[in-house]
């Protein structure tokens, strides 16, 4: 199984990202974890009232939170993705879920975030990641701390450093 | 000058060891080129034609002499003995080694100085005037705000991969002295009808490409809730900003695709969300801030020794009519009875503009020291101010100047062009700049006649990303790239202040030994028509263009 880093730690993961050939219907993803576009949650979501455990939905960059229907709060795990590393849209998506929509599951930056840009994606909202393959997801871990303080407030810490010094 | 605490020293010391990993596990070949690119550039190093280039930030031009001498340690140590103040402000060095960037910004921080985000698609260094807090046509000091500014932009998390640059200036005085309508964000501090501080905010301005100057879209947001606004502003650039086309991704574009109404519109939906939340300012924050730039302890002098003061310069510059030269064009007035600004000339002829060597460097650490409260500020027209000079020191300052190369006393004159490193330095150059700079200088080289043209700001830059801020210039020279040749092309009528307008194109290309007599000849047409008393841009903007056009091509 794949690792990501969840939480701060490494984990296998079992969650598939559907990019193509998305199910038109509940019935074709069987029992598999599975993260699948946002169009196709959307008429997923049609269907049925409960969405099954096992789907999730990722976001393009060109999206927004506000285009996911149903209720945000059910949805297991929401992926973020990063087309290319640079494309920092993301970032303000990971904040909008946390802090306009209150979503408190798993957000998960996917596509190709890099490992230097982790201490930035956890102040996004962002707690778990699927970095690429040329990253040791271990090694990767030491980049969520690279700064012990800082200055605005974000998902992580809200009270901006001013507000906090002695 | 905001010092830094505990806090703010170990964020930037985490930096440098974030910055100094990431260029171990680069040089190990653990991180691709291309993933390396914006690590690197958030930390002001670029690759140029011949070696990187380190740009180190000066926030809005403040130094210390501590931080002076630093500058100039950098430059002995790392590079070549000198360095380039820009036109935003900052330094640039232009023969650093990768494997020694780590260290060099270690040194850095041991004086509370970084190069954070001098580069790179990011929140990039605030502008403000150099003559902040002693200007006379100041309405309030820029500087606080900031440094309020500054810290909230400083490792912002949600904006470091920005669609393209992002650059502010804030403007507290009455003549605009940091360009706020040529940049992505422009402030300009001012107060409601109930007295509050606040800010008038215009966006979508700046050179490069396609100049366009900024579209107001709030006559008024209070102070404390200038973090939120600016968040909301770059939040929805950041959604929406174009990021297929480098050439259509800096904010501009996206002002003017929406429409400024339509843009301000989005920016107030995003705020309503924001405005309140823990980031507003608070006041004790904004005295803080202020409590780091107080009125200096100055010298209060009685009338009689004031006047006495006076009649010496008075005398001094009789008798000197060099010292009354240099007085007349390179000092400004100062709030403070007693005192006046002083600027440096970084112009001399034969050096190229805004460069200054490390033995320069620490000559201005002790300039400042013996003379302007141990500070000193650089200027987007690449020189140096020492804002706090007494006037009784003056004579001594000039002297001291002198052999230092400091005392071109051609401030504000064609001599005092603003020029990007161009061809000689910068991969992305069309054409050389330097060079021409040299020769235009070298042409017109006689004071008298310098004096007797006035103002004039001829600014130039070797391709169209305007590093040299051409489109502002009253005379804008371009490196403009014709089969492989270079060429350039003139531009007049450029202003950068509350007037600001953007030059416009006189014609064909000009090779670069045709650059200096086209000048002479706008020049000459200049002379011929103007009204007594008026600038080189007052004529052109009464007599227009086409004048011009017509003497510079007969
Ligand atoms: S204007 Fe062009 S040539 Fe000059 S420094 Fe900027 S990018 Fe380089």
């Amino acid at each position: 199984m794949p690792k990501i880093i969840l939480d701060g730690s490494v984990v296998e993961d079992s969650w598939n990202v559907v990019r193509e050939d998305a199910p038109s219907a509940l019935a074709e993803l069987g029992e598999a974890n599975t993260l699948v576009p946002l169009d196709c949650w959307n008429a997923l979501q049609a269907e049925s009232d409960k969405m099954p455990a096992n789907v999730g939905v990722w976001i393009a960059s060109t999206e927004l939170p506000d285009q996911i229907e149903g209720d945000l709060q059910s949805i297991p795990v929401i992926g973020v993705d990063f087309p290319a590393f640079a494309d920092g849209r993301g970032f303000s998506i990971g904040r909008l879920l946390r802090q306009r929509f209150q979503y408190t599951g798993q957000i998960r930056a996917i596509g190709s975030p890099i490992r230097d840009q982790l201490s930035y994606l956890v102040r996004c909202g962002f707690n778990a990641f699927q970095l690429a393959e040329h990253y040791d997801p271990e090694q990767a871990l030491a980049s969520l701390k690279d700064f012990s303080d800082a200055y605005q407030g974000a998902v992580d810490e809200p009270v901006p450093l001013f507000r906090r010094r002695g | 000058m905001y010092r830094y605490d505990s806090i703010d020293q170990k964020i930037v010391d985490d930096r440098v060891a974030q910055f100094r990993d990431q260029t171990q596990r680069y040089l190990a070949g653990d991180i691709t080129e291309e993933e390396f690119l914006p690590l690197r550039l958030q930390n002001g190093l670029y690759v140029q034609r011949l070696a990187p280039m380190l740009r180190v930030c000066i926030p809005y031009g403040m130094l210390s002499s501590a931080q002076i001498r630093m500058l100039a340690h950098v430059a002995r140590k790392y590079d070549k003995g000198y360095g380039h103040i820009t036109t935003r402000q900052n330094i640039q060095y232009n023969w650093p080694a990768l494997k020694n960037v780590p260290d060099i910004l270690a040194d850095l921080a041991t004086v509370e100085m970084h190069a954070v985000q001098t580069s790179g698609n990011c929140i990039r260094n605030f502008t403000a005037d150099p003559f902040a807090g002693v200007a006379v046509d100041e309405v309030m000091d820029p500087r606080p705000y900031c440094e309020v500014m500054r810290q909230w932009a400083t490792f912002h998390p949600e904006f470091a991969f920005l669609p393209r640059k992002f650059k502010m200036a804030v403007c507290g005085s009455k003549t605009d002295r940091a360009a706020i309508l040529v940049h992505d964000i422009g402030m300009m501090l001012t107060t409601n009808d109930a007295g509050e501080i606040g800010f008038e905010v215009f966006v979508g301005g700046g050179m490069g490409r396609t100049p366009v100057i900024g579209s107001l879209i709030s006559p008024f947001v209070a102070e404390k809730d200038i973090l939120t606004y600016l968040e909301a502003i770059l939040r929805v650039y950041n959604l929406f900003g174009n990021r297929l086309n480098k050439y259509k991704a800096r904010i501009k574009i996206l002002v003017r695709a929406m429409g400024p109404e339509a843009f301000a519109a989005k920016v107030e939906e995003e705020w309503e969300h924001l405005k309140g939340s823990e980031s507003t300012v608070t006041p004790e924050e904004i005295d803080r801030m202020k409590s780091f730039f107080p009125t200096p302890d100055y010298r209060i002098l009685d009338d009689a020794v004031a006047s006495n003061i006076d009649q010496q310069l008075v005398q001094q510059r009789e008798e000197h009519q060099a010292f009354d030269r240099w007085i007349t064009r390179n000092t400004r007035e100062h709030r403070q009875p007693g005192y006046i600004s002083v600027v440096l000339s970084l112009k001399p002829i034969g050096v190229p503009p805004g460069d200054v060597t490390a033995e320069q460097l620490d000559a201005i650490a002790d300039l400042a020291d013996k003379y302007s409260l141990g500070e000193a500020r650089t200027t987007k027209e690449q020189n140096i101010v020492l804002a706090d000079v007494a006037k009784d020191q003056l004579f001594d300052l000039w002297q001291a100047c002198k052999p230092l190369g400091f005392a071109s006393p051609t401030i504000g004159t064609l001599s005092d062009m603003i020029c990007c490193p161009g061809g000689d330095f910068c991969s992305l150059a069309n054409a050389k700049s330097i060079p021409v700079a040299e020769a235009i200088q070298r042409k017109f080289d006689d004071l008298d006649y310098l004096y007797d043209l006035g103002d004039i700001s001829l600014n130039i830059s070797g391709c169209m990303n305007a590093c040299g801020h051409h489109h502002v210039g009253n005379i804008g020279v371009l490196g403009v790239d014709k089969k492989g040749e270079e060429w350039y092309q003139i531009q007049l009528g450029g202003d950068q202040g509350k007037q600001a307008s953007l030059a416009k194109v006189l014609g064909p290309s000009f090779s670069r030994e045709q650059v200096p007599d086209i000048i002479e000849k706008l020049l000459n047409s200049f002379v011929e028509v103007r009204i007594e008393g008026e600038s080189f841009l007052e004529t052109y903007r009464r007599v227009g263009h086409d004048g011009f056009k017509a003497a510079a091509y007969a």
